[in-house]
Formats: C-alpha cells, structure tokens, sequence
C-alpha cells in the first residue's frame, strides 16, 4: 500500500461520484418535481448509452472525424431523453398523477421491464462499447498511476457543469421559478396562470435528458450489457434516498460520499465494496429518516 | 421399529420390481419425438453464453433430426429462460417435466441453478445432463441416479490455467485476483488460491479484489493494482465484466506491468479484439476452440463451425461446445442403451444406467462419464497472439492437458485432494503443446 492511497482513492471515488451524480439528479428532480419515483430512469440511462455507442460506432466505422463521438454522446442522450422521455410522461405519466402511489411505482416499473426487452431485441444481449472518446483524451499520471483523462476530468467537469447549470435554471429563470412554483403547490401555480401540465411535462423530459446523458457518458468507460438498468436504478435511488428525494445539491453530497467512500473500500476492505452505497444510505436514514437535507414532509417511498 | 415392521411388505414389493426391472428386457415404445428440455440464459447478462449455445442446440437438433432423428425418432427443444429467475425456472421446469413430458433435460449454465436443479431433476426422476455450469460440489458432495454432468467442473478449469502460469511464469513472486462477488468467482478462487498454497507457498496474495457481479466500472481496482504493481493478476470473470475490466486495464497500462491470466477468455477474444493485449493466459472451460489443433479438421468440427459461422457471423465459444458436448452424449446413450436392450426403446432407467462409463465426443478430444456421473474433459489453456487472418487475438502457445489428471478422484473432495498436491505436481502436470497453425 501506497502511502499515497487516499489521493487515489479520492481520484476515484470522484470519477464514480460523477456518473452517479448525473443519473441520480434526474431521478431526484422528477420525484421532486412530480413526485413519482420512476423505475423507468433506469432504461433512459441503458438506452441513452446504446444509442450514443450506435451512434459513435456509426461514426467511426463511416470514417468521421472521431472527435465527432463527443458531440454524438450528447445528441444521442438528448434525443432519447426528448423522444422517449416525452413520450412516456404524455401518454402514460399524465394519465396517472391523480392515481394511487403504489400503482404509480408499478406503472414505471412495467415500462422498465418493457424497455428492458426492447433493448435485448435492439442490441441483443452481446457486450456493445464505444470508447472512443476515452481513448482521444488518452491518459493523465499522477503518483505513479495512469488514469484516464475522460474519467478524472472530463466526467466531474461535465457533473460539475450539470450541477451548476441546473442551480442556475431553477433559481434564476422564469422556466425554473415556475417549476419551484409547480413543486410547492400545484393549485396554487395553476391558479395564477401557470400551465402545470406543460411544466410537468418539461422536468420530465429533463430528468430523462439526464439519465440518458448519464448512460451515454459512462458508455466509454464501460460495457453496456442487458441489466445495466437495473443496476444503476438501485445505485441512483441509494444516492437520491441517502440525500433525500427530490434533493440536487445533495445528491451531488451523497454521490461524492458514496463515490468516495466505495474506492476507500477497494482500498482498506474490498469486502466493503459491493455494500458501501448501502450501509451508507442505512447508516444516513437511521439518524436521518428523511435523508440528508430531506425536509420533513410525508414520503412517498 | 413399528414403522419398519409395517413398511417391510412395501419394501419387499419394491425390491422385487427392482430386480424385475434389471433382469428383464424392459422396452418403452418408441416415442413420436424425443423431447429435450434445455434451460439457457435468454436473458440477463449470462446471454452471452445462453444464446451462442442456443444457436448450437437448435444447429444440432436441425442436424439430428434431418438424418432421420435418434434411432428413427426425431428430437424436439423446449428452452426455459434462466434469467427469469429461480421460482419462474423450476415451476417451468416442472411443467415440462410433468405435463409436457420431456423426455430428458439439460441444465444448467449457472452453478446456483444447477444446485437447484440437480436435486429437482432427481426428485422428477428425469435424467438431466448439467451441461455447462461449473460448480465442482454438486457431484462431489452428493449421489445422483438421474443427474450427470456432461463436461469437466470448476477444479480442472481452473487447475489447467495454474499450471500453465506455473510452467511458462516459474518465477512470479506476488499475484492479485480481481474476481466476480458470487458463486463462481469466490469458487474458482477457493481452488486456485489452495492449489497455489501447495505449489508456491512463497507467493504473496497482494490483493483479493471481489467487485459486484455485473459491475460496470472497475476503476478503482485498476488504481489499486497499478500501485500493488503485482506479478500476476488472475480474474475468472467472464462478460460484460471481463470485456470492460480489461478495456479499463489495457487503457491505463495495467498489462504492461501485470502478466494475466484470464481463465475464461476464449469467450471473450471476438468481442474484446485489438482491446486483448498479446501475452495473455487464457482458458476456455474445457478443450474448446474454434481452431483446436486435434480436431479442426474433422468433418464434424468443421461442418458446425461453418454452421455457426453462418448463423450468428461469429465463431462457436465455449457454451457451443459445451452443448454439442450434452447432445453428443445424447446421441451417444440412446445408441448404447438400445443396444444393451436388445435394439428396444430404452426407458429412462436403462438411460440413467447406461450413462456410466458413456465414451462420446464433442468437438475437442474424447469424453467419458466416470461412475459418479462427472465427465472427463480435456482442457485447453494458451497464451494471446495477433495473427493474420483474424481481427481478434488467436491462441498460441496451447497446453492440452487431460482431464483425468487434474480432476478430484471418485468419492474425493476437490478441496481435500488438492491439499494433498505434492509441491511439483502442477508444473509437471503432462500436457501437449500446440502452435497457432
């Protein structure tokens, strides 16, 4: 052991913290905004990487300039967050915010499963990657260890970016002001004019933007395989219940924690590694039932 | 003592049907079909074995079956989804088993199933063929009438890889396990880490690394290793988890430093490509490879290479040859026990009996069940090398070694023979080397 582990650690546990970040906010801002808790995320996220690796892997084998992948990760996780993301919130979440929770949980879950099959029968179930961008901003040393330049730059600059934008849009935009305004009390917003419908609809399709963006930014540092979804669903709720539901700047605080807290364990007690997000989320709600910076109101899960 | 009094006449009753059974030439009529219920994952991330070895099933049964069938009687496929979970596949597997009467089984791909399944199959009476999953226990740890394995398991998998490393490496002082956290990733390492005690008690374990099944970054394992720097990395991961573990290795220089040996890597050498350095050990679960040198030139090698290659545009993996390996065995007992029942159709008794000592062939080297219903298979260990002719690393420098020779005998625990290893058993382990060709 290094004596320098816990700079690495901390390296690492950042780069993980982003990804987990940029997925987790979405789904905290749709439970915020809407409160629905949407299982579906976790499909937003797996389709927005394997539309963005078909998209870069069209690219490259067409002999485009390879830079182009960057800017194809975006597009690519924009028009599924709009087309899919739209989709699901006016054909199906319009129909059910009056409905009981429990059947809002299963309605999003079923879309999971579906989309889930929709994948296999899209992609098939053979690991896809496109690792292109990774590969352009090549490797960084640092103590002796080589890193990739995309994970312990590229991706906390982009989560960074994210957070900041989104501060600055619900706090100091007409658009935001009337979400935040949606989010205390939709009667009330309605009843000085603003179209709740439309600003449902809206965070919706951002909190699908991010999911997929999510997807599409780790599609270069890893395998997308059948079940990614699932796996970053439960990851992501870890992330948004520890900061509490409906928390930005705190699940920023959580994904840092749980980033960071999961590399020290990789370290110190690789047995940790695989509960870490979880004792961490137990350990928080025990003292803290409503999360981090939950408020306390009545929670839907 | 009441009970046995009164149970005695059943008892009776039911030893002299026993012995009726064995002396007499006891014929079923022969079936309009012969039904195989195949459990493969469809499913999760496990596919990437599940659906190349289910292409071979159904290559196999369009083969079977346009001959004529076995023995005149044509095979039909039922599959059932492993990744549908535990409860879903055993109440489907009781339905075919029950109600659609299949006639023998084979499951299954994962070692958790197989523990579920062995004893289900015994329960049902229905003769069932594990395969593909690995997991040495079931075997070893209990008697089976209708269960039999129709591959090598986990001990000579991982024991044919060790002694490549020992034979072509001597000299390693430090090794690493980056490992799958289940069944199969803590099980191979059980038997690796046990079996290098009585080879090299010497080397130090730097790191035991067990990341989550299915993870999809292993960054920080990879920092963790590059400053362990150690001399050898093993991971029998397989998948999505092995593709972006060595992706994540390749990228930061990790190969440069490491020698790795990766047991299940012929599974992955299409996928991975340019992204697998040269140089590195890898295994395939048995003697299979699209370009075994012993058998790549038999007709029938060559017939389902080609077959596959059409259907799915890739070469056959392990989970392929796994499966012709099941319907060889297939093909096999059904010969032999119609030939021991006077040319009749065979019950599913005569099946079970016949499967001892079944000799049969897949597409690597001969295979033959020993009494405890486990096969013997070969197994084929390399070293990764970029030739022409293939935009993905080939195998050089192959070791075949025989199965008999690294499996656990009869009635013995794996663990407990391996403790008895003598310090230079592995590295002297026969085995026969071949050169990519």
């Amino acid at each position: 052991m290094t004596p320098n582990f816990a700079v690495l650690a901390l390296l690492d546990g950042i780069a993980y913290a982003s990804l987990l970040f940029l997925v987790a906010v979405g789904l905290t801002l749709v439970f915020g905004v809407l409160g629905i808790l949407n299982i579906a995320h976790g499909s937003l996220y797996a389709i927005g990487a394997y539309v963005a690796a078909t998209l870069g892997q069209w690219l490259v084998a067409n002999g485009y300039n390879p830079w182009l992948t960057f800017p194809a990760l975006f597009a690519g996780a924009t028009v599924v967050g709009i087309a899919l993301g739209g989709m699901l919130e006016r054909f199906l979440l319009q129909r059910i915010y009056k409905k009981d929770e429990v059947l809002q949980l299963l309605v999003t879950f079923a879309v999971f499963m579906i989309l889930e099959n929709l994948q296999r029968m899209i992609w098939g179930v053979q690991p896809y990657f496109m690792s292109t961008p990774l590969n352009l901003l090549g490797n960084i040393s640092f103590l002796g260890i080589n890193y990739t330049a995309y994970q312990v730059l590229f991706l906390p600059a982009a989560a960074i970016v994210v957070l900041f934008a989104l501060r600055h849009f619900l706090r100091h935009t007409a658009i935001g002001a009337q979400i935040l305004a949606v989010t205390e009390d939709r009667e009330a917003a309605t009843s000085i004019g603003i179209n709740a419908t439309r600003v449902y609809f809206m965070t919706f399709v951002i909190g699908a933007c991010f999911a997929a963006l999510g997807g599409a930014l780790a599609t270069p540092t890893t395998s997308l395989v059948t079940g990614m979804g699932a796996n970053m669903i439960v990851l992501s709720f870890a992330v948004a219940a520890t900061a509490g539901l409906g928390q930005i700047e705190g699940a920023a605080v959580s994904a840092l924690m749980i980033g960071v807290a999961r590399a020290f364990a990789v370290y110190l007690s690789p047995e940790l590694e695989v509960i870490m997000p979880y004792l961490i989320m137990v350990l928080v709600l025990l003292v803290k039932p409503n999360g981090l910076f939950g408020k306390d109101t009545a929670r839907k899960i | 003592m009441i009970f046995n009094k009164l149970s005695l006449g059943g008892v009776l009753a039911a030893a002299m049907s026993a012995a009726a059974l064995t002396s007499a030439a006891w014929a079923a009529d022969k079936p309009s079909e012969l039904k195989i219920g195949i459990t493969t994952y469809s499913s999760g991330s496990a596919s990437v074995f599940g659906v190349p070895a289910r292409h071979a099933a159904e290559i196999l049964a369009e083969g079977i079956n346009a001959k004529g069938g076995i023995n005149g009687v044509p095979v039909k496929l039922y599959f059932i989804d492993e990744g549908a979970g535990l409860e879903t596949l055993m109440a489907e597997y009781r339905r075919l088993v029950e109600d659609e009467g299949v006639d023998v089984t084979f499951a299954s791909i994962s070692s958790g199933v197989c523990n579920k399944m062995a004893p289900l199959a015994e329960d049902l009476e229905v003769v069932n063929f594990m395969w593909d999953c690995g997991t040495q226990r079931i075997l070893e740890d209990d008697k089976y009438d209708y269960v039999f394995r129709t591959q090598a398991n986990a001990t000579p998998e991982v024991l044919a890889p060790l002694a490549y490393l020992l034979k072509t490496n001597p000299d390693f002082k430090t090794i690493a396990v980056v490992n799958q956290d289940y069944a199969w990733g803590r099980d191979s390492w059980e038997i690796f880490s046990n079996a290098l005690k009585t080879q090299r008690p010497d080397v130090k374990v730097v790191a035991e690394l067990f990341p989550a099944f299915g993870a999809a970054d292993f960054s920080t394992e990879v920092s963790r290793l590059q400053a362990l720097k150690p001399d050898v990395i093993l991971s029998t991961s397989w998948g999505g988890d092995l593709d972006t573990f060595v992706r994540q290795a390749k990228q930061r220089g990790l190969f440069e430093s490491s020698k790795f040996v990766l047991p299940l890597a012929e599974s992955s050498l299409q996928r991975l490509r340019d992204d697998l350095p040269e140089g590195v050990i890898v295994g395939a679960r048995g003697d299979h490879y699209f370009l075994h040198p012993e058998t790549r030139n038999d007709e029938k090698f060559k017939a389902f290479n080609e077959k596959f290659k059409e259907r799915t545009g890739e070469y056959p993996i392990y989970s392929a040859a796994h499966m012709v390996q099941a319907f060889a065995a297939l093909e096999a007992v059904y010969d032999k026990a119609i030939k021991a029942n006077g040319g009749e159709w065979p019950t599913k008794e005569q099946i079970a009996e016949a499967m001892i000592g079944l000799n049969f062939k897949g597409l690597g080297r001969p295979l033959v069940i020993r009494e405890d219903g486990q096969a013997i298979e070969a197994q084929l260990v390399g070293t990764t090398a970029k030739r022409d002719g293939y935009d993905f690393k080939v195998i050089d420098q192959m070791e075949i070694y025989d199965g008999k020779d690294l499996m656990a005998p009869v009635g013995e625990k794996s663990l407990a023979w391996i403790s008895k290893f003598k310090a230079d058993f592995l590295s002297k382990v026969p085995a026969t080397p071949y050169r990519h060709q």
